[in-house]
């Protein structure tokens, strides 16, 4: 009796422990990718400054080619967190893309409809695959899968070739650029440019900062992380599990909407082969920032620096550019496979002391 | 009397008939003779097959039937490995596309070494097959260690190699895109003067050597008590990890062989577009197969079946001048409609009163 009830009070002592636990393993996770981030870009800066890495606009750019990206990687980090996924993310973004440019080009949309259409567009795609996986209990993974399929393929439908948006009003919007004052650039005639930072980039991190609120301090952001750590529990406390995953997947349909039309803003053109694989940046991204693949951990910022770190690496990699071409997808995957394992250690650690 | 009869007999019949449309195969076998019967009324020819001669004068068997039976082979026993790796694991492996590619990679650098276009090639096939499957064990060996050492998710432990695996191809050729001698071939074409496809006969032996291994072995028994309840195996005395690992392996050899008849086909691979997302097409063949995608009990009768419903889909609609881009928007809204018709969610609704009978009668099979 006595050594049991030992055994129960040590044990009772290190549950204790183990509540902070799960806090200062996602702070490791998340200082990791930071410090990544910025020892890489410090090292390119030191090495490989001759080839653009000092200048200043090289780190705006980071944001300007990655905002479509940071958007859709916060939405996927949503759903990985209520312990779900979501493949589709691709997808929609080609459907959005070649949709607007259509009803940007043949049917006089102008900017706001386009973006409603977006919206509508990523919600549509939200709404159904929620329903699917909350209401009727489907795999997410193969309910994404359909609609990453379905996205491309109506793409298809819709128009075969590669197109452009022929649009003046459009186009003169997504050429314009913030500039920054005070920074920038000397070129090689000696003449200063200034930095300048796109629309996109501002929305995108408007958007990082409102996820990043909304699920440290709303009700429904807190249950997301409830559901995902344990969706049993989260039913015990009154939680509607299954509401909770469809907003989940509401929310990331939305966040690929905006992401969507921000990645159309960018780049202003759409084909079937666009955004290949964004979907698997994205959940990279949210990996190397930090969210558990098993759910109900996770942080939007460390979402950011995900993407930030992977830009940096491939941006890297292509400038030390042997002419080889599969350098920047190895290194990407070696990144990856170096998160994953790390979280499989620390996973596997906290089992230990359980 | 007779009355009473009568309502036996209507009974009984009734019973069969929930039997059979209760049986785990009816699905998919009902599916693919709809989709056949669909093919002959939009063309009476379909099923025809006639003995034809190819360009170099040898007999050949030519029909649409051998053109499915011939393109599936890559299918089928890819989705042989996959229902393993399903059962086990609980999971899928995406990154079979992407294997494919090493392995075709590995095989043509075997054949033509530096050289684009060699005349003659330049190692016996049979290494280069040795060396493909090789290399596909090694792809399975690295996601399996994955999936059981490190305890990660399939999906996810898979998407590593997804992401590189065809980056990974290109290495392994050197960034050439060599085509080897026309030798080499007759594995993904035809053996002169035999008339049936190759393809068909590699894939016969392995449903046979499949079918032999399952029941010879306890392979079969194994994998689906580590993918029921793998602590329960544990208990048992099984190595979950171990059994884990070896259905990657023995998926990594399907990839090797698949890689194979492949890169013998047109005797050149493009490691970016070879097998365009064919990892959803497994998938798709498997979840066809009424087989769980969260692993336990499996079919692979019903996966095999289930990899000629997709090969024939996708042939129909080729057929139909579907653009081959758009296909993927009919094969995503059928896999939606099946998945959703096996989820207990809808199947309660269809049949609210017999569920529970029949639930309770599974209970006592199972």
């Amino acid at each position: 009796m006595k050594k049991d009830s030992k055994t129960v009070s040590t044990r009772h002592s290190q549950h204790k422990l183990l509540q902070k636990q799960p806090v200062t393993d996602t702070a490791f996770l998340l200082a990791i990718t930071i410090l990544l981030f910025f020892t890489i870009y410090a090292l390119s800066i030191i090495f490989l400054g001759d080839k653009g890495f000092s200048k200043i606009q090289m780190f705006f750019n980071l944001f300007n080619e990655n905002a479509a990206l940071i958007v859709i990687a916060c939405g996927l980090s949503v759903v990985m967190i209520t312990g779900s996924i979501d493949i589709s993310v691709g997808g929609s973004t080609a459907l959005i893309c070649t949709s607007c440019i259509v009803c940007l080009n043949k049917h006089g949309f102008n900017f706001f409809t386009t973006l409603l259409l977006a919206l509508l567009i990523g919600l549509i795609f939200g709404a159904v695959q929620g329903f699917l996986i909350a209401y009727l209990e489907m795999q997410p993974f193969i309910v994404t899968l359909a609609g990453m399929f379905l996205g491309r393929g109506l793409v298809a439908l819709i128009e075969v070739n590669q197109i452009q948006v022929d649009n003046a009003a459009f186009e003169a919007l997504s050429g314009s650029r913030i500039l920054i004052p005070f920074l920038g650039d000397v070129n090689k005639k000696g003449i200063f440019i200034q930095s300048k930072l796109e629309y996109g980039v501002v929305v995108a991190l408007v958007i990082v900062g409102i996820m990043f609120w909304f699920l440290k301090k709303t009700k429904l952001g807190r249950s997301f992380y409830a559901v995902g750590g344990n969706a049993q529990s989260a039913l015990m406390l009154g939680i509607n599990v299954k509401r909770t995953k469809f907003l989940a997947h509401l929310l990331c349909g939305l966040l690929a909407g905006i992401g969507g039309f921000l990645y159309l803003f960018h780049t202003r053109s759409g084909s079937v082969q666009q955004a290949t694989g964004l979907e698997m940046d994205a959940i990279a991204a949210s990996i190397i920032g930090g969210t558990l693949l098993t759910g109900g951990v996770g942080n939007i910022i460390g979402t950011l620096f995900g993407v930030l770190a992977s830009g940096i690496v491939l941006l890297v990699v292509t400038a030390i550019g042997s002419q080889d071409p599969w350098w920047p997808q190895i290194t990407r995957a070696a990144m990856l496979c170096f998160f994953i394992l790390l979280q499989s250690i620390i996973c596997s650690r906290k089992k230990k002391q359980d | 009397m007779s009355k009473n009869n009568e309502k036996i007999s209507s009974a009984r019949i009734l019973q069969i008939i929930n039997t059979v449309i209760r049986h785990k195969l009816f699905i998919p076998i009902a599916f693919l003779v709809s989709l056949l019967l669909l093919n002959v009324f939009i063309n009476p020819g379909f099923l025809r097959i006639t003995l034809g001669k190819d360009s170099a004068g040898n007999p050949v068997l030519i029909g649409n039937l051998i053109n499915i039976l011939s393109n599936a082979t890559e299918l089928v026993i890819l989705a042989i490995g996959m229902t393993l790796v399903t059962a086990s694991s609980k999971g899928q492996d995406i990154s079979v596309g992407a294997a494919v590619a090493i392995v075709g990679g590995v095989i043509m650098r075997v054949l033509c070494g530096n050289e684009t276009q060699p005349s003659t090639l330049h190692a016996p096939v049979l290494l280069a097959l040795l060396l493909g499957c090789l290399a596909g064990m090694a792809c399975g060996a690295f996601n399996g260690m994955l999936v059981s050492r490190f305890q990660i998710q399939p999906m996810v432990a898979t998407l590593i190699l997804f992401t590189a695996g065809r980056s990974i191809a290109s290495m392994a050729m050197g960034g050439l895109k060599p085509k080897a001698a026309s030798a080499f071939g007759c594995y993904g074409n035809f053996i002169p003067g035999f008339p049936v496809p190759t393809p068909i006969l590699i894939t016969i032996a392995m449903i046979a050597m499949t079918c032999v291994i399952l029941k010879k072995t306890n392979l079969g028994l194994y994998t689906k008590a580590v993918g029921i309840n793998d602590k329960a195996a544990s208990l048992n005395g099984l190595h979950p990890k171990r059994i884990k690992f070896l259905t990657f392996i023995i998926m990594g050899f399907c990839v090797g062989i698949a890689g194979f008849v492949q890169a013998s086909r047109v005797q050149t691979v493009n490691p970016y577009t070879i097998v365009p997302s064919i990892e959803m097409d497994v998938i798709l063949a498997v979840a066809l197969g009424g087989n769980s995608l969260g692993g336990g009990k499996f079919s692979i009768k019903g996966s095999i079946i289930g990899a000629y419903t997709i090969q024939t889909l996708t042939s129909m609609l080729t057929t139909l001048n579907v653009n081959t881009n758009a296909v993927p928007v009919f094969k995503a809204v059928i896999i939606l409609i099946l998945v959703a018709i096996q989820t207990p969610m809808v199947s309660s609704l269809f049949h609210n009163k017999s569920s529970r009978v029949l639930i309770s009668g599974r209970k006592e099979r199972g």
